[in-house]
């Protein structure tokens, strides 16, 4: 019983997250925040889910399957964030600044 | 703009890191295929895939001296064989094709001869989609091997 009710806080928290990066890559204006919103708060929803999942689970063979999954998340969805946003900056994408935004609207 | 050509090192330290335990879960796709999901298709593109995350943060000049494309080429054709043996020899001991009741391994128990048929099959198809997929990866590249 208590091991459902802490699953649940925790898939509900990693809901949040995920929502809310969902939401900033929907709403945020350029290719580096939008990366920013992904990278960290989906790695957060994710590994917050998966271990509600892990706790809901109890102890068994599955439990430690989604143990090495959330290691892998935990490594790899950042490190590729890095390495999206470094190539984009070695192409020369630039970054977006409050002023380009205003060109934009009064055009 | 940025002109600074180094590799990054968290990519390189953590695609190195990866790497061992991709192609472990690979062989854990291909050995339990006959048991749960998974299956020789699979873990050879797992096996694939590792080799081909290690061309992209390696660069293709050094990768081709750690795996060459010949090499792949080999596994693909060894694969093939592997699966080409496996439906051959039954129909030589008298079954059809791929039929592994009637492998030549007498000192094993039918049902069980059946079994380890299914696995030879599954190590071959995993080493001839892992030979080829990273054949198609190097050949979409373009660079000369």
């Amino acid at each position: 019983m208590v091991a459902t009710i802490i699953a649940m806080v925790l898939i509900v928290a990693g809901v949040f997250f995920l929502t809310v990066s969902s939401l900033g890559l929907l709403r945020l204006p350029d290719f580096y925040a939008r990366t920013h919103a992904v990278g960290k708060s989906e790695t957060l929803g994710s590994i917050l889910v998966l271990s509600g999942l892990a706790v809901y689970n109890g102890w068994e063979l599955n439990t430690v399957k989604i143990v090495f999954i959330l290691l892998f998340v935990l490594i790899a969805n950042p490190t590729a964030t890095h390495a999206i946003a470094r190539a984009a900056l070695r192409t020369g994408l630039q970054p977006w600044t409050l002023q380009q935004g205003t060109k934009k609207k009064k055009d | 703009m940025i002109k600074q050509h180094y590799q990054s090192i968290i990519v390189q330290t953590i695609c190195s890191l990866l790497i061992p335990f991709i192609q472990l879960f690979a062989l854990y796709v291909i050995f339990h295929g006959h048991y749960g999901p998974g299956g020789g298709f699979q873990g050879g593109v797992l096996l694939a895939v590792s080799i081909i995350l290690q061309r992209l943060y390696l660069g293709i000049k050094i990768s081709h001296q750690k795996f060459s494309p010949r090499l792949a080429m080999a596994f693909a054709a060894v694969g093939l064989l592997i699966y080409g043996l496996a439906g051959i020899i039954p129909m030589i001991f008298g079954g059809s094709f791929l039929d592994y009741g009637n492998l030549p391994l007498f000192w094993v128990h039918d049902a069980e001869r059946r079994a380890l048929g299914i696995l030879i099959v599954e190590i071959g198809i995993g080493l001839g989609v892992f030979g080829t997929l990273v054949l198609i990866f190097d050949n979409l590249v373009g660079e000369r091997w």
